[in-house]
């Protein structure tokens, strides 16, 4: 064994930070899903009628589907019926503000570093932050709707503002969709909303920070982000989960809607448990996000960093329907260890001049595998539509994979699209060359990989550029030794 | 300072090194010579710890210490450093970044503060000016784009940064323009001192006008065959290494 693979091969995982869970009273669905689950979840929330019924019809479509297989992952089937999908942490009555949380459930993300509390506030993020299946309470909610921004989490918005929602949700993926929006479209449980005002520039990034904690648990937030006319919004969402030693399933879907003149950048740094260093346990990451450029010059920007989940499926895709829209990817996904991620994106031009971007940067590691799918359409009437995708692959050792699948399909002549791919190893020279002026090997690679991740990592906010950095290195560590 | 007593290396079972001798003494300037393919790189490398070659045989110590015992990156902070021949780029790593991540790293080994980024940015600007490089430089991508010659000036540059006890600049003549080649020289005469040493790889004479040697050695096969004084490197120039080769096949038959 060369000398490369050999410092590759000792690149175990270290133990994963957010492995812990906390014990506190929870109120739960039974296990299984049946029509029954459906009423009881819809019940609980105290929805109204039309969304019970919306959820039921979802899962109707559901049952007459098939879980997807194209995909290039592969574990063990779920099983549905022996999941919960309901977990809230009890509570003695409903928080009306923040000071009422229970100060157990502020613990758990202070742990992770998330504090609700907005005297010690993450400097301008407003937060959401969903345990399990519920929100647990938003900051600087007074701030935000002085300007009209209503940022909550879905269950409020249901009550609050239920005209929206019932316009929205579902406008961008249709409960039909696939497999999995279908089941989260069932029975998901909270999630944020977020709503801003025509002409309205959000003055702080919002935030929503997912966990799950209960074990056997699935979580199915959903995301609905509309953007009026010429406003402006950065959205950002964290996750983490509990080391445990089953797979957890994690099915979201993510909506967002951007009217004329609106941009919305969404940012992601995705740290679910990825499973053991043997491959044990783990989150099964199954998401559905999508985002429609409705109005003309609006704009969407999707920025990832994926570096948990067992398995990941998951394509952030833009439709872009207004004239002159643009719709940007920007991925950075780590898999070590067994961990497997699909991921990559769609982009459907369908207006005149309509742009898009994209830009994949894997990185792999130990035994896993991490496949890039991207898809550029150009419809008939995409007059010049123009897109650009460059996908890189890093490996590190040489027992992981990487793959990349495009599809490219054009149906307007004027369109250029242009797709760059290239693989690279991580270079023996280039640890060695850092070696030499004194850093030492997990520096060094934690160097030359957020080298390789910058064009992506520029894209995300200062805070959290800094933590995907830092995550980026944790998940790598001790890849190289 | 630097003492090395019969040094055997192989790569991949292919024996490179085959005895070298050598006792470097602080504050002197060896030059080492000869034909391609003799080893110079490959004793460069294996003093800087490069994990491909396998010490079969010999002993290194640096300032008193087993040399061969530490890993490349202790080897950096106790002081060696090496002038790649052919430096690496780092694509997306501003040679700034790159720099203060070493220089920090090193620091601590050795005892001193960390330098914020106030200290170190002056630090640079200061070392800057020793081999004239541009600014410009330092915020792109290390060593990538790069031409041949700016690469060999940001190594003496990172030289200088790094204030090693031990320097091996392994041809960093070559690449070098006339001006450049001046420039670069006048670095590393300034950065000497009574206390540190340098080990300078090259096939010209023309460097060794502007880094004057103590001792020139030739390395032919893997050994060093023949050692003299500055006018060895002037015999050479006049009439190559056969006669050395010529000496040194002959014996061997
Ligand atoms: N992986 C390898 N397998 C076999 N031989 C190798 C390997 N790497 C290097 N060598 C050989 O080792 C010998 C010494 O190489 P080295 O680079 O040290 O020479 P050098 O003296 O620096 O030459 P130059 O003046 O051209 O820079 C060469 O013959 C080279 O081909
Ligand atoms: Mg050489």
């Amino acid at each position: 064994m060369s000398k490369d693979n050999q410092i590759l091969e000792e690149f175990t995982s270290k133990e994963y930070e957010h492995g812990w869970s906390v014990d506190f009273e929870a109120d739960e669905a039974p296990a299984g899903l049946n029509e029954e689950i459906i009423h009881w979840i819809s019940a609980k929330k105290e929805e109204p009628k039309w969304l019970l019924e919306w959820r039921l019809k979802a899962f109707r479509t559901w049952q007459s589907m098939v879980e997807p297989e194209w995909a290039n992952v592969h574990y063990p089937k779920v099983d549905f019926q022996s999941l919960i999908y309901y977990s809230a942490p009890k509570q003695k009555s409903k928080p009306k503000s923040l000071d009422e949380v229970d100060p157990e459930l502020l613990q758990i993300y202070e742990r992770l570093g998330i504090s609700l509390n907005e005297q010690k506030k993450l400097q301008g993020i407003a937060v959401d932050a969903v345990l399990d299946s519920v929100s647990v309470g938003t900051t600087f909610k007074d701030t935000l709707s002085k300007l009209g921004i209503i940022f909550c989490s879905f269950s409020e918005a249901v009550k609050d503002h239920p005209e929206l929602v019932k316009k929205y949700l579902g406008s961008v993926v249709p409960m039909t969709d696939n497999y999995y929006a279908a089941l989260n479209s069932a029975v998901f449980s909270d999630g944020s909303f977020c709503y801003i005002p025509k002409g309205v520039r959000c003055p702080m990034e919002l935030s929503t920070y997912f966990r799950i904690n209960a074990a056997n648990t699935g979580q199915f937030e959903r995301t609905l982000i509309v953007a009026e006319d010429e406003s402006y919004v950065s959205y950002l969402e964290g996750c983490t989960a509990p080391q445990r030693d089953e797979n957890q399933l994690h099915a979201a879907v993510v909506e967002i809607y951007a009217a004329k003149d609106a941009e919305v950048k969404y940012s992601t740094v995705q740290n679910w448990f990825p499973g053991d260093k043997d491959g044990k346990g783990g989150i099964y990451n199954f998401v559905t996000k999508r985002g429609i450029c409705a109005g003309d010059n609006s704009k969407i920007s999707w920025t990832q960093v994926e570096t948990g989940s067992a398995v990941t499926w998951k394509y952030p895709s833009c439709i872009l329907k207004g004239d002159n829209s643009v719709g940007e990817f920007y991925s950075v996904a780590v898999t070590n260890n067994y961990q497997q991620a699909d991921t990559g994106t769609k982009m459907i031009h369908i207006g005149k001049n309509t742009k898009s971007r994209i830009v994949s940067k894997g990185i792999s590691a130990g035994k896993s595998q991490n496949s890039y799918r991207g898809q550029v359409q150009v419809m008939k009437r995409a007059q010049n539509a123009r897109n650009f995708s460059q996908c890189d692959s890093l490996l590190m050792g040489d027992r992981c994979g990487a793959h990349t699948f495009p599809y490219i399909d054009i149906q307007n002549p004027s369109a250029k699209v242009e797709h760059e791919a290239t693989t690279s190893k991580i270079g023996e020279d280039q640890i060695f060359y850092c070696n030499q002026r004194g850093i030492d090997t997990e520096d060094a690679v934690a160097l030359i990989v957020n080298g390789y991740a910058k064009e992506v990592l520029n894209q995300l906010p200062m805070e959290f550029a800094v933590e995907a950095q830092k995550l980026l290195a944790l998940t790598l560590e001790g890849s190289v030794g | 300072m630097l003492s090395i007593k019969n040094l055997h290396a192989s790569i991949e079972g292919t024996p490179i090194l085959k005895g070298i001798n050598l006792e470097i003494k602080p504050g002197e300037v060896h030059a080492i010579m000869g034909p391609n393919g003799s080893g110079k790189s490959t004793l460069a490398s294996v003093l800087a710890g490069r994990e491909e070659y396998e010490v079969t045989e010999g002993e290194v110590t640096f300032n008193g210490k087993d040399l061969l015992d530490l890993n490349p990156e202790d080897r950096a902070r106790e002081g060696v450093f090496l002038a790649f021949q052919y430096p690496v780029e780092i694509p997306g790593v501003s040679t700034t970044n790159f720099l203060r991540t070493a220089v920090n790293q090193v620091r601590e080994y050795r005892g001193q503060e960390q330098l914020d980024a106030v200290k170190f940015l002056s630090l640079m600007k200061e070392k800057m000016k020793l081999v004239e490089i541009d600014q410009k430089l330092m915020s792109r991508a290390l060593n990538e784009g790069f031409s041949g010659g700016e690469k060999k000036r940001n190594e003496i540059f990172q030289m200088a940064m790094l204030e090693p006890t031990l320097s091996i600049l392994d041809e960093t003549d070559s690449g070098l323009d006339i001006d450049a080649l001046r420039i670069v020289s006048n670095g590393v005469n300034q950065l000497k001192s009574p206390d540190n040493a340098t080990i300078v790889v090259t096939h010209y004479q023309r460097l060794l006008d502007y880094i004057v040697p103590d001792f020139v050695h030739v390395l032919y096969k893997g050994r060093i065959v023949k050692s003299g004084s500055k006018e060895l490197a002037l015999d050479l120039e006049e009439k190559g290494y056969d006669w050395i080769k010529e000496d040194v096949d002959g014996a061997s038959v």
